[in-house]
This record gives structure tokens, sequence and C-alpha cells, in this order.
């Protein structure tokens, strides 16, 4: 069975050309140049049906922007995203039409997330109407059925969004999701932004409605706690390159990438109270200027000299756990 | 109040009805744009029409009565024309020519701005240069260099009102939008498919009005002032539709002989009319300023 999505070395790298004023300026001397920063760096893996697959890394890492690339909001400038087994490049308009609709997004704010002058009613049952999934008249009980599967009354169907708390917000956002029938549900930092006691309600939704209609998450978070809670794989992300994936037992119980351990090892869990916290050294690295050879190395406990040398692949090491490190490849000196 | 009934637009009017200067200023805004549409039942006398008027009740001043028992409230100006309903009829075309003509400048750069906000690149630099190069000149020169261009008529005025003032409606739309564009709901409204002019009129557009309104409320009052400096300097609306600023330009010249009427209550109509647009405008600024909301 082909994977509902497959990504090969996707990439996104945002170019900033000097402007007008700046190449005048140019021209008299000044230094202005091309700047290019690789926000995602030749990253692959696939997402099965029905499969939750968390994504982890530190802000600035890309994760975001992957996201916004596997949902069509952007498009990606190196590496094939496919769909179904169609590339970007080879789909007809049916199967681009299909990949837009099946995948959709779940977002971090749920206050910038819903357009605040349009009615609950309106912002879920919009695009269904547009794209022919419901008549117009069906709209009032499409709408009221999908606020039922999100925990969430038909009574509210005319109000606004500011007159919601986060939580409902969310929800409502949850359905809108819902109502174009997806296959894959992006949520970017969907839970992070609510408080800790709706944050375990909104989870428990997602693995109601993943139990209900099968859905496959792309599971975009930094929050550790809740990615093992729900993912069945885990990828971690470093400055817009994948350093580790594989399933969420094998990466929580046993991580192989030095970046992941410190991760993990940060991560503050209730049976070890009390427990002193080793930040990472320094910070994330600037994307415009990333160091050579390994992103990591200058935070990282383990380099050595060859860590500087080449970058390296994400790919099985010693015991077929795939991970972007040379010592875990095994070919230290 | 039940909940369901608390629009955007319902709050708007809540706000607005809590601040007496705005009352008063709306109402009398209320007031001068009914007069000026009904100027025809309101007026006491049609000053355009030759068979009403009568020259021997030339320049007669405020409060005297013509020869036929006519009451000339604000007086008459040399053609016997009762000042009056002189004035009423100017206000209509004053209204009416800045409300057409900024009306069109809204469309025409809200269209502009939300491309180059859409779009960015190229397109975006066109637009946005041409915004700054209008931008750069004064409004009455450029608009006196295209009414010597075109020639004089309440069409040309109005083209001339829309050239001046698109460019402020294309720049603050744009940045507006620009605002919106990076929100979450835009986003998803992407990541749904919505094709791209129904993001744009549907989802950006409402939430990037209420600036837009504001400045089209000052705006009205800055086309009006610009019609009458450009009628008073003689290039303006053609002298058989007077608007407020033709009517004090044609009293100039007997101001000095003392029949200051047929200057002075064009030029206080223009005036409150004036101070009305602005305080309304101030007020909707106040209630649609995120930073000032409770």
């Amino acid at each position: 069975m082909t994977a509902l999505l497959s990504l090969r070395a996707l990439s996104q790298t945002y170019v900033s050309t000097p402007d007008l004023a700046e190449r005048m300026a140019n021209l008299a001397g000044a230094k202005y140049r091309e700047l290019r920063v690789r926000a995602v760096n030749e990253v692959s893996f696939d997402v099965a049906e029905g499969e939750v697959v968390g994504l982890v890394g530190e802000s600035g890492c890309g994760k975001s922007t992957l996201g916004r690339m596997v949902v069509g909001v952007e498009t990606p400038s190196g590496g094939t995203l496919a769909w179904r087994g169609a590339t970007l490049e080879e789909m007809t308009p049916e199967q681009r039409r299909q990949w837009e609709l099946e995948v959709q997004m779940i977002f971090q704010d749920p206050f910038a997330s819903l357009n605040p002058r349009m009615r609950v009613e309106q912002i879920i049952g919009e695009a269904p109407v547009v794209h022919g999934l419901i008549k117009r008249t069906e709209r009032r009980d499409y709408v009221a059925e999908l606020l039922g599967k999100v925990g969430l009354g038909a009574d509210i169907m005319s109000r606004y969004p500011h007159q919601f708390s986060g939580g409902q917000r969310q929800r409502i956002g949850i359905a809108r999701a819902l109502a174009l029938r997806p296959k894959l549900i992006v949520c970017d930092e969907a839970i992070s932004a609510l408080d800790v006691s709706i944050q375990a309600q909104v989870l428990n939704l997602f693995e109601d409605l993943r139990a209900e209609f099968g859905f496959a998450y792309l599971f975009i978070s930094h929050d550790l706690g809740a990615v093992e809670h729900i993912a069945d794989r885990v990828a971690i992300m470093y400055l817009g390159r994948l350093v580790e994936i594989g399933t969420a037992d094998e990466v929580f119980e046993n991580p192989r990438h030095p970046y992941t351990r410190a991760l993990l090892a940060e991560a503050p869990r209730i049976d070890r109270r009390g427990q002193d916290f080793t930040p990472i050294e320094g910070e994330i690295p600037s994307p415009l200027d990333p160091p050579p050879g390994c992103a990591f190395h200058p935070r990282c406990a383990r380099a050595t000299q060859a860590c500087k040398g080449a970058m390296p692949e994400l790919r099985a090491g010693r015991d077929g756990r795939r991970t972007a490190c040379i010592l875990e490849h095994g070919e230290q000196p | 109040m039940s909940i369901a009934a608390d629009t955007p637009l319902r709050r708007f009017a809540v706000d607005f009805l809590r601040s007496p200067t705005a009352v008063i200023a709306g109402l009398g805004l209320l007031a001068i744009a009914l007069a000026a549409i009904f100027a025809g039942v309101i007026a006491p006398q049609n000053p355009y029409d030759l068979a009403q008027i009568d020259i021997f009740d030339g320049s007669l001043e405020p409060g005297s009565e013509g020869f036929n028992g006519f009451k000339y409230w604000l007086g008459s100006d040399e053609q016997g024309r009762d000042m009056l309903s002189a004035m009423i009829y100017g206000l209509r075309i004053s209204l009416m020519v800045s409300f057409i003509a900024v009306s069109s400048a809204v469309a025409i750069g809200m269209v502009l701005g939300l491309l180059a906000a859409w779009r960015g690149g190229t397109v975006e630099s066109i637009i946005m240069r041409a915004v700054d190069i209008q931008l750069s000149f004064p409004a009455l020169l450029v608009a006196l260099l295209l009414l010597a261009a075109l020639g004089k008529g309440v069409d040309k005025v109005i083209i001339a009102l829309i050239l001046v003032q698109w460019a402020y409606f294309a720049r603050t739309v744009r940045a507006a939008a620009l605002v919106e564009i990076r929100k979450d709901y835009v986003t998803a409204a992407r990541a749904a498919a919505l094709p791209p002019s129904r993001i744009l009129f549907g989802h950006v557009l409402p939430n990037v009005m209420p600036p837009v309104l504001v400045i089209a409320t000052v705006q009205v009052a800055n086309a009006i002032s610009i019609e009458a400096s450009l009628s008073f300097l003689g290039v303006g609306v053609p002298i058989t539709q007077p608007s407020l600023g033709l009517l004090i330009a044609n009293g100039f010249d007997y101001l000095l002989s003392g029949r200051y009427w047929i200057s002075f209550y064009p030029g206080v109509a223009l005036l409150v009319t004036l101070v009305c647009i602005n305080v309304v405008a101030d007020h909707v600024r106040d209630i649609l300023n995120p930073r000032l909301q409770r």
C-alpha cells in the first residue's frame, strides 16, 4: 500500500533579494547580499493512512513551514511531496483537488484562526458549500452535526468567534477542518495555546475523532508529553533537518540522536520530581548561517572533529534506528 | 439583549451612541444630507429656474422681503437668487461630487491595495510606487493640473478627485491586508482551497474595512474642501451647477462692498458640514481603534 503522504528531500528555501533601493545602494558601494534561509532542508518521511506522526523541535526549526507545505499553503522550493502516490508535478487537477481537500489544518492560536467577522455557521460551512460537498440548503444541518462531533451545541451557530473561550474556539477550528472530510489533519501546535485542563480535553477529542474517522495526524508540537501520548511515530527536527525518526516507543524509551537525548532529558516528568535541569548549551544557530557539518555539533556534548566535516544523512544506524548522527552510524574513528 | 444579536455592527452602534458630541454631529450630518437629497422639496425657491427669480430682488439683505412678498432669510445675490435655496442646491452638488468621488476612490484603492498585498513582488512594487508618486504631490496641485487638461464639468471634477484620492485607500488597504493575510484564518481558508477572489473579498476585505471607513469619512470632508477650492479658483464645477465653493467665489467680489452674506453663509454651511463629518470620523476612528477598545 502506498503511503498517504510521502515527502522526499522536501525543502523550503526563502530567498530575500535586495530591493531596488538596496541595489542602488550597492552601486554606491554598499553590500546588501541575497539572503537565503533553508527553513526546511531535505526532509523525507511518510505518513500512512490513520497514522499519527509527531513532529517535534524547537521554535524556528522549520516544523510549521513543513506543515504549511503539506497542506498546500506554501509551495516547496525543492524535493517532492506526494499525496496518494502522485507528486505535486504529476497530479491531475482532480488529484490536486483531492489533496487540497483531504489535508486540513488546525492552528495554534484559537483567536487568530477564526475570522472575527463571520458567524460559526459560515466559518464551518463555507468551504464544503463552495466545493460542492453539500448544498447550501443543507448547511445548517451539516454544521450542527459537525458541532456535535466536537462537543459543541448547535445553538451556537449564529454567534461570532469573540463570544467563545479558547477551548471552544479550538473546537470550532477542528469542526472547520472536519467539514471537508479530510484524511490527514496537520495540527500545528494545536493545543499549546490552551489551558492545561483544556489541552487534555482537546487531545482526547483528537483521539476520539481519529477512532471514529480514521484520520492520520501530523502532530506538530514542542510538547513532548502530548506527542508521546498521541503519536505512533515521532520525527525530531533541528534547524530544518530531520535528525531522528522512529516509533514513539523507540524514540521516547531509547533516544539515539544527541539532540533527541538532550530534549527528552529536559522534559519535565511527573515521575522524576525535583530533577535538575541542564539546558542544552548555547542557542539554536541562525538558519541564515548554519554551522558546517552537523548543525547540532556546536551544542553537542559528544561532538568530535568529524562532526564539523560533512552533514550526516538520516539513515539507519547500528540497530536499524534512523538518525542523522555519524556517531550512531558507527563511523566514528 | 440576546447574545446572538451581539453583532459587530450592533456593538459599533452602541459605542457610537455613547458620545453626545458624536450624536449631535451625526444628526447634523444627517440633516445636511437630507437637505441636499431633498433640495427640490425643501428649498423655498429653485434658484436656477429663471421664472422664479426676479432681478429686481438682487442683493437684498438677509431677512428682507422681495416685491412679491418672498422672504429672503439669508438675503439674495445680485441676480436676485435666494441665498438659502442656492446654498441647499450648492450643498447637493458638493456632497454628490465628493461622495461619488470618494466611493469610486475607495473601490479602486481597495482592489489595487488587496492585489498588492496578495500578489506581492512586481505587482506590489508597481502599485505602491504609483501610490508614492501620487502622494508626493499636493492634492490640490494634481487636481488643478488635471482639470486644466480635462476642462470644466462636474464629471471632470469627480475624475480629478478620484485620481487624487485612490492612493490613500490603496496604501491603507495594503497595509491592513498584509496584517490580515498572515493571520491563521486566511491560512485556513487557503488550506480549504477557497478561490483567491473569495478569500480576498469574503475574508480579508471585511477585516480591513474599519480603517478604510475612517479614512473614507475624512476624505469626504477633504473632497468637499478640494472641490470648493477648485471651484473658488474657477476650474471646478460650471457656473450653471454652483457648489458651495463656487457660491463663495461668486460673492467674493461683493465682500468689500458690504454685501457679506453672498459669501458668508455658504462659507458657514461649508464649515458646519466639514466639522460634522470630521467629528463623526474622529469618533468612528476611536471606536474602531482596537487599542482603545475595552
